[in-house]
Order: structure tokens, then C-alpha cells, then sequence
């Protein structure tokens, strides 16, 4: 590595070098309060990260229940198959409301996202710490409903089925999952103010890292959706204790009213999932490859174009619950435009890829790894927009592997991903790259194992949710059960490699990876108010003038003090 | 400006952040905006959103009442008769005059008049309080008539009335054959059959159902419901809604959508209340001025949308029929 001359005062080199041990948002202030009342949203999103990441255990736990159950046909570990529906139920429910939504948004987005920007934190740090505790509370209710008798009805929660179990648990986690909503309805509130006022001078819309552009797309979807799934899952409630009987048949009520309703909000809900993952693709990809992204404002565009087109989608999930014709075939069509704009960022991430000089990181294998999950995800859910094959598919194991491959393959690998990579930024270690790889490896063979075999097992006909099954179907499941344990151990070994890093691991320079955009211009971990001067902000996908440093073992930025370029380098008119 | 935010920061993060301890700036002005404009935009944006998430709140209902009464018009067009137009016309007159009210406190915030906002917030409150006792005289008749949702629309309400009811509807037409399911247990999920789909009190009023929809598709209307009198709407419809042959089956779907459009509109309105009084609460204290009159507009905002949406409800319910 040829040594290059380092300017005498570089943004980042002050901020390293001035503050050696420097003071940072971790030790900032100590003790559980300062962490209980915390307004700084760095520490609200790496409490976020720990309870997500410990109800992924937990969603985890239930997934390995349900697999091992299904090892071989009739009872496997319970005899009671009430017992088997909670546990998917359970899955579900935690993995989706839990898990995968406040996951990239509120944990790694709140990190991120206002120093990305340059920013001093989110437009409303309190309503933030609210949407936390709301979180908090939804958990706790969530839980608390498995004392109350547990719920059997599958994450949709659909009626009549719903309204009339026996399961004691349903009306608590309704409750639970309407405080969720609005906890991330004040995640995305806060996000859109933050991204439209609180840009510092220079960073324009179009200079915006497109993982913004994707969160800010996100954030749309949550304000103006999840409402929605509140009046429904209130309603439900209604309906479940005095018996209103709106969506009761026997009542002169419409079961098929639930269904639009509540996917109204559950399918914008899945862009909520992607979008952000997609994000971070967008970041990894170009970082990792040390070139400037392909199409950048394509990409920028297309996350606004998929978050208004999961508004008009939802009927695809009812193509069998006695829609019209005429909607069928709209709803049909309109699905299979979604895969335009997705189509468009992945074309984009592979020519971004092509003749760039790819750094295979750990979070770079997981981008990887995304890009073809997300193809065979994104590629069988246009069979399930087909109305003629759907007839077939719908409710069976195909339908499983689909939304496990967009969901967990795509939306939970680029959270890990993005975990990888932002790891470095959020707790100034650098974790075992090479463990982190073979862990990602293992989690992408398992997760293939037990995922695309299932795509088979569908197309042959096995039914999702069932606790029982012809014994032709055996192999399978036994394939399927065998690559799910794979991919806990790969889950193990990530956890080993990041938590590793706290003891012994290298300390992180300010910019591990060689990125552009301003999270990488302040040090590891960051300072308590973000930046220790204004940012400077550039075009954050020219890696032209990022530099390798031998000295830090990391990269440094030459940013242009150009006015024309960087108005904020420029001296500034007194405000 | 860089070395006055950092001095601002320093005060972040003990839990009480709002507030950023001078250094020549205003002190109200949090720490992590530049300017009182910023502020006060972020929080204007901020609010306009949070009224978005309110319209698909309540549009979710909304969804359902016009789903319900495209499948059931002549429920709706019937129930709405006994809805008492005069109370919910005065409660919308109640409600337009605390936003008004709550406008003119506003305007008083922006010009430093202490005295007209807090007049301004408790008229507005009480307005909200006078909302919400008209509402308690509506409610409690109905409930008392078990003009309610669900299945208690169906059992004659206690008292002497309700005596002459229960004998009415033993006479009433029982269950005709053809209305009788066969063994039904053979085809219903063991679960499921713990609990009766349909009542025996919502029997006995499907079984008048069908004479409902014959007199709504050609015979002659019944005499009370073609001659309304003029301003006494009530009389048009027998005081006990189960004694009305003319009553359309599942009309208990209509006071399903009522309490439950209403009710939410009224804890909103309970919220109001909450939002008045913290505001007059700051207001004494004096908190309010031209240049921090933010919270008064934003939680003026949400007072307009609570009472928005009444302007959508009234004649939706009220005046239909």
C-alpha cells in the first residue's frame, strides 16, 4: 500500500486525534438511568438493537419448535396440536411486529439516520424514547398473553376464528400489537420531519445516502398505514368482548372486511420490512465495491414508487376469499408492477458491482447473499400474483417459503448485514471478520436448506399451518427441519463473532470500511453530540477521494472545501 | 454557530432536554434545532402528520360504514330515525363554536394576550365538556331502549315497557322451517360449536327478517314510517324498536357502527380535554408568547380535526333518513 501524504487537519484525523480515548455517547453519562431517560438517539436505537435482537432469540426458540414438531408426521415432541398452533402463532407474531419491523427502522435507522444526515438527533428525541417504551409495552403484553392462555390464530388474526377461540391470550397480544403500531407510527413521524427539516446546509435531497431515501420511503408507509391495522385490531377487540358483530357473519357482519382491512396495512407492512433492508444493500454494495453507485436517483425513485405501490396491492392476499373477478385481475396486475421498481434496484446493485473493486467484508457477503435470496423471493412472488397458479399455491407451504425468503432471506440478512456493518460505528470494536463470514456462509446454506425446500413441498401440495401431514411429505420436512438447525448454529456463530468483539477486538477506526457518507466522518463510536464540527457534506457515493490510511487501520475522506460543492465547508455568514 | 449548539448539547441527555439553559439562546428552543423557525416547523410537520394518521384511523371506520350500509341501506335509512337530530345538531353547533373558540386562543398566543388565551382554552374546554354531557343524555337513552349493538339489540329492555315486550314477542313468530338448520353438528368445527353463532334473541328477529326485505322490495311501506310528523321523528317509530314489524333484520348493525364511530370520536374528545387543560395549565404559568405559542397551534390543530371529523359524523348518522 503506497503511503499517501495525510493533510495536516482533516476532519476526521481531529477527531481522532484530538480525542484519543474520546469521550462518546456510550460514556457520556453512566448508570441505567442516564440510559432509562435517554433523549439521544443513538442510545435509543442500540436499546432498540437489544430488544429486537433479543426477541429474535425468542421468535428463533418458536421457529426451531415448530420444525422439530414437524420431523416426522402426527406427534413429534407435543401431542397436542393446540399446542403446535400457538407455537407458530407465536413465531409470527414476534418475528413480524417484534422483530422485523421495528428492526432496520428503529434500531439501526435511529443510529444512523441523523448523523447520515448531519444532523443532531431525530426531529422529536422525546417521542422517540415514547415510541421505545411503547415498544417495551407491546413486548411485555406480548409475552404476558402466553400466562393468559397463549393465542392460536396465526399473526393475520382473522376472523370468525379469532373472534371465537377459546385461547385466553388473544385479546392482550391485539392490545400488545395495536401499542406496537403506534410505536412505529411515532418512529416513522419522527423520521420524515427529521429528513425534511433537519438536513444541515448541503445535503440536499439528491445528496441524501440512499439508505435514507429508503428509511424516508419506509417511514411514509408507517405513518400511513399502520393506523389503519389500529382501527382494525381495535375493532377486533370490540368484537371479541361485546360482540358488535361487524365482521360476524352470523351477525350480518363481513369476515372479508377483516381481511381487506387488515391487509391493508399488513401488505404495505411487508415494504416496511424490505425497503429498509434495501437500504442498506444500496450502502454495503456501493461501499464495498469502492464505486460509485449505479443510478443512484433510480434507486432513490424506486423506493418511493414501491412504497406507493404496496398502498394498492393488498388484495393479492384475498385472490381466494371470494373477491370479484374484476378485482382479482386488478389487484393481479398492480402485484406484478411492484417488481418493476424492484427490479430496478437490483439491476442497479449488480451493474454498481460490475467492474468495482469488490472488498468481500463480512457485511459485504451478506449483501451478497441478499441479492440472490431476494431474487428467488422477489422471482416466486410473481407465481403467487399469477391468479391461475395462486388458486393452487395459496395457503400452502409455496406461500411460506416466498415470504420466508423476502422476509427473513432478504429483510433479516440485510439487518445482520447492516448490524456487521454499522457494528464498528455503533460500539467502536471491529469484530472477527473471518468467523462473521463463515457464520454468514452457514446462516445462507441453512437458511437455502430449509427455505427452498419447502418451495417443493408446497408445489406438491402440504398445506402452511398444518400440525399433521401425509407421510410422503416426510423427506421434506425432514430436509427442511435439518437446514433450520444449520442456520440457528450460523445464528450462534454471528452472535459469538460480534459479541466477541467486546473482548479483545480491534479498536475501530473512525471508517472501517471506506465509506463517504457523514456516519463515517465522526469517530468510533460517536461522539455524544455526533460531530465534533459542522459536517462536511459531499457527494457521498464519490469514493475518489476516500483514502486508505495505514496508520488507523481505516480510510479517510478528503473532502473539497469548495463552496460550489460543499457550501458547508465554506466560511459561514454569522446566523 | 457550531461552538453554541455544542455548549446547548452539553445540557442533553439528563433527562429533561427541552429546554437549552441560555447561552443567548431562546429558551425554548431545543437543543438539536438551529433556529425557533426550524422548531417550530419541524413541529408544525410533525402535527399534520400525526392529523394524517388520525384521518386513516377513524377512515378504517369509515370503510366499514359505507361497506355496511352498501349491504344494508334500509337498516341504515331506518336506525337513523332514532337518533335524536336535535341533540346531535346542537352538539355540532357545540363542537363548531369550541373550535372557533380554540382559534381565537391561538390568534391570542400569536399576540400576547395572556388573558384572551386562557379565556379562549377554557371556553374551548368547556365546549368540549358540554359535548361529551349531550352525548352522555343520547347514550344513556339508547342504552336504556338497548337501542345497543350486538345481541342485547334483541332482549326488550327492563320495566314495565319491557314487560309488555317480552310478551309481544311471545306471540311473535317463531322460527320458521325453513329457517331451521338441520343437525348442525356433523358440520361444525368441534371449537366453534361452543359457541352459538346466532342467539336465541337474534333467532326470533331473523325469523321477522324476511318481512322487512318483501315490504322494502314493492308492497306498500307501513303506515308510521311513510308519515313522519314533522319535527317529532321519534313517534314515527314505535318507542320499542323489537314491537316495529317494519324493522329490517340486522339492524343492530347500525348501532354497532354508531358506538363505535362515536365512541372513538369521544375519546378523542376526552383526549381533547386532556390537551385544553394541560394547555391552559402552561398558559397560567405563562409559558406562551408570540414567540413560543407552538404547542397552543399544534394542540389547536387536533382540537379542529377532533371536531373535523363530527362534521363528517353528524350527517352520516343523524341525518340520513
Amino acid at each position: 500500500m503506497t503511503t499517501i501524504p495525510l493533510p495536516s487537519a482533516g476532519p476526521v484525523r481531529d477527531t481522532i486525534e484530538a480525542r484519543p480515548e474520546h469521550d462518546n455517547y456510550l460514556t457520556h453519562t453512566r448508570g441505567v438511568l442516564s440510559w432509562a431517560f435517554t433523549l439521544d438517539h443513538k442510545r435509543i436505537g442500540v436499546m432498540y438493537l437489544w430488544s429486537v435482537l433479543g426477541s429474535f432469540l425468542l421468535g428463533g426458540i418458536f421457529a426451531l419448535l415448530v420444525r422439530t414438531e414437524l420431523l416426522t408426521p402426527g406427534p413429534t415432541i407435543t401431542e397436542s396440536a393446540d399446542t403446535y398452533n400457538q407455537w407458530f402463532t407465536l413465531h409470527g407474531a414476534i418475528m413480524v411486529f417484534l422483530v422485523i419491523i421495528p428492526s432496520i427502522p428503529a434500531a439501526l435507522g435511529n443510529v444512523v439516520l441523523p448523523i447520515m444526515l448531519g444532523a443532531k438527533d431525530v426531529a422529536f428525541p422525546r417521542l422517540n424514547l415514547f415510541s421505545y417504551y411503547l415498544w417495551v409495552t407491546g413486548a411485555v403484553l406480548c409475552i404476558l398473553s402466553l400466562a393468559m392462555g397463549g393465542f392460536d390464530t396465526g399473526w393475520t388474526f382473522y376472523t370468525p376464528y379469532s373472534t371465537t377461540t377459546a385461547a385466553g391470550g388473544v385479546i392482550p397480544v391485539l392490545t400488545a400489537v395495536f401499542i406496537l403500531g403506534f410505536s412505529s407510527i411515532f418512529t416513522g413521524l419522527n423520521f420524515v420531519v427529521t429528513v425534511h427539516k433537519l438536513r444541515p446546509p448541503g445535503m440536499t435531497w439528491f445528496r441524501m445516502p440512499l439508505f435514507l431515501w429508503a428509511l424516508y420511503a419506509t417511514a411514509i408507509i408507517q405513518v400511513l398505514a399502520t393506523p389503519v391495522l389500529g382501527i382494525t385490531l381495535l375493532l377486533l377487540i370490540v368484537e371479541k368482548t361485546v360482540n358488535v358483530g361487524i365482521f360476524n357473519p352470523a351477525m350480518g357482519g363481513d369476515p372479508v372486511l377483516y381481511q381487506h382491512f387488515f391487509w391493508f396495512y399488513s401488505h404495505p407492512a411487508v415494504y416496511i420490512m424490505i425497503l429498509p433492508a434495501m437500504g442498506i444493500i444500496s450502502e454495503i454494495i456501493a461501499i464495498n465495491s469502492h464505486r460509485s453507485i449505479f443510478g443512484y436517483r433510480f434507486i432513490a425513485f424506486s423506493s418511493i414508487a414501491i412504497a406507493m405501490f404496496s398502498f394498492i396491492v393488498w388484495g393479492h392476499h384475498m385472490f381466494t376469499s371470494g373477491q370479484s373477478a374484476l378485482l382479482n385481475t386488478l389487484f393481479s396486475a398492480i402485484s406484478f408492477s411492484v417488481a418493476i421498481p424492484s427490479a430496478v434496484k437490483v439491476f442497479n446493485w449488480v451493474a454498481t458491482l460490475y467492474k468495482g473493486s469488490v472488498s468481500l467484508t463480512t457485511p459485504m457477503w451478506y449483501a451478497l447473499a441478499f441479492l440472490f435470496l431476494f431474487t428467488i423471493g422477489g422471482l416466486t412472488g410473481l407465481h403467487l400474483a399469477t391468479l391461475s397458479t395462486d388458486v393452487h399455491l395459496h395457503d400452502t407451504y409455496f406461500v411460506v417459503a416466498h415470504f420466508h425468503y423476502v422476509m427473513m432471506g432478504s429483510a433479516l440478512i440485510a439487518m445482520i448485514g447492516g448490524v456487521h456493518h454499522w457494528w464498528p460505528k455503533m460500539f467502536g470494536r471491529m469484530y472477527d471478520e473471518r468467523l462473521g463470514t463463515i457464520a454468514c456462509w452457514i446462516i445462507f446454506i441453512g437458511f437455502n436448506v430449509t427455505f427452498f425446500t419447502q418451495f417443493m413441498l408446497g408445489s406438491h401440495g402440504m398445506p402452511r399451518r398444518y400440525y399433521d401431514y401425509q407421510p410422503e411429505f416426510q423427506v421434506y420436512h425432514v430436509i427442511s427441519t435439518v437446514g433450520s438447525y444449520i442456520m440457528a448454529f450460523g445464528f450462534v456463530l454471528t452472535a459469538v463473532s460480534l459479541f466477541g468483539s467486546f473482548f479483545g477486538g480491534r479498536r475501530a477506526p473512525a471508517n472501517p470500511w471506506g465509506g463517504r457518507s457523514l456516519e463515517w466522518q465522526c469517530a468510533s463510536p460517536p461522539p455524544f453530540d455526533n460531530f465534533a464540527k459542522a459536517p462536511r457534506v459531499g457527494d457521498c457515493y464519490d469514493f475518489s477521494v476516500v483514502h486508505w490510511d495505514e496508520k488507523t487501520g481505516g480510510y479517510w475522506v478528503d473532502e473539497p472545501a469548495d463552496p460550489e460543492v460543499n457550501p458547508s465547508a465554506a466560511p459561514k455568514a454569522a446566523h | 454557530m457550531t461552538q453554541t449548539i455544542a455548549h446547548a448539547q452539553d445540557s442533553h441527555g439528563h433527562g429533561h432536554g427541552h429546554d437549552g439553559h441560555g447561552h443567548g439562546h431562546d429558551p425554548h428552543l431545543a437543543h438539536h434545532f438551529d433556529s425557533m423557525a426550524q422548531q417550530f416547523d419541524s413541529a408544525k410537520l410533525g402535527i399534520w402528520l400525526f392529523l394524517a394518521t388520525e384521518v386513516l384511523f377513524f377512515g378504517g371506520l369509515f370503510a366499514a360504514y359505507a361497506i355496511l350500509r352498501m349491504r344494508n341501506p334500509e337498516v341504515f335509512s331506518y336506525a337513523s330515525h332514532y337518533l335524536d337530530t336535535i341533540m346531535g345538531g346542537i352538539n355540532t353547533c357545540v363542537l363548531i363554536a369550541s373550535s372557533l373558540t380554540m382559534a381565537l386562543a391561538v390568534r391570542c398566543a400569536q399576540t400576547n394576550n395572556r388573558k384572551g388565551l386562557i379565556l379562549g382554552l377554557v371556553l374551548t374546554f368547556l365546549g368540549a365538556v358540554g359535548f361529551l354531557v349531550i352525548k352522555y343524555f343520547e347514550y344513556s337513552h339508547k342504552i336504556h331502549d338497548h337501542l345497543v349493538w350486538g345481541s342485547t339489540f334483541y332482549v326488550p329492555p327492563e320495566g314495565k315497557e319491557g314487560d309488555a315486550e317480552r310478551e309481544a314477542l311471545k306471540t311473535a313468530p317463531t322460527v320458521s322451517t325453513t329457517l331451521v338448520v338441520q343437525d348442525p353438528a356433523p358440520f361444525v368445527v368441534p371449537d366453534l360449536a361452543k359457541k352459538p353463532a346466532v342467539d336465541a334473541s337474534a333467532v326470533k328477529q331473523a325469523s321477522r327478517g324476511p318481512t322487512g326485505i318483501a315490504r322494502a322490495s314493492g308492497e306498500p311501506a307501513p303506515a308510521p314510517a311513510a308519515e313522519p310528523a314533522p319535527g317529532k321523528v321519534e313517534e314515527a317509530h314505535p318507542a320499542l324498536h323489537l314491537e316495529d314489524p317494519a324493522m329490517p333484520p340486522n339492524t343492530h348493525l347500525f348501532f354497532a357502527i354508531y358506538y363505535a364511530m362515536t365512541g372513538l370520536h369521544g375519546i378523542h374528545v376526552v383526549a381533547g380535554m386532556g390537551i385544553l387543560a394541560w394547555l391552559t395549565w402552561r398558559a397560567v404559568r405563562g409559558d406562551f408568547s408570540s414567540r413560543n405559542f407552538t404547542a397552543v397551534d399544534t394542540g389547536g390543530l387536533y382540537w379542529h380535526i377532533v371536531d373535523l371529523i363530527w362534521i363528517f359524523l353528524f350527517p352520516l348518522f343523524y341525518l340520513i333518513h
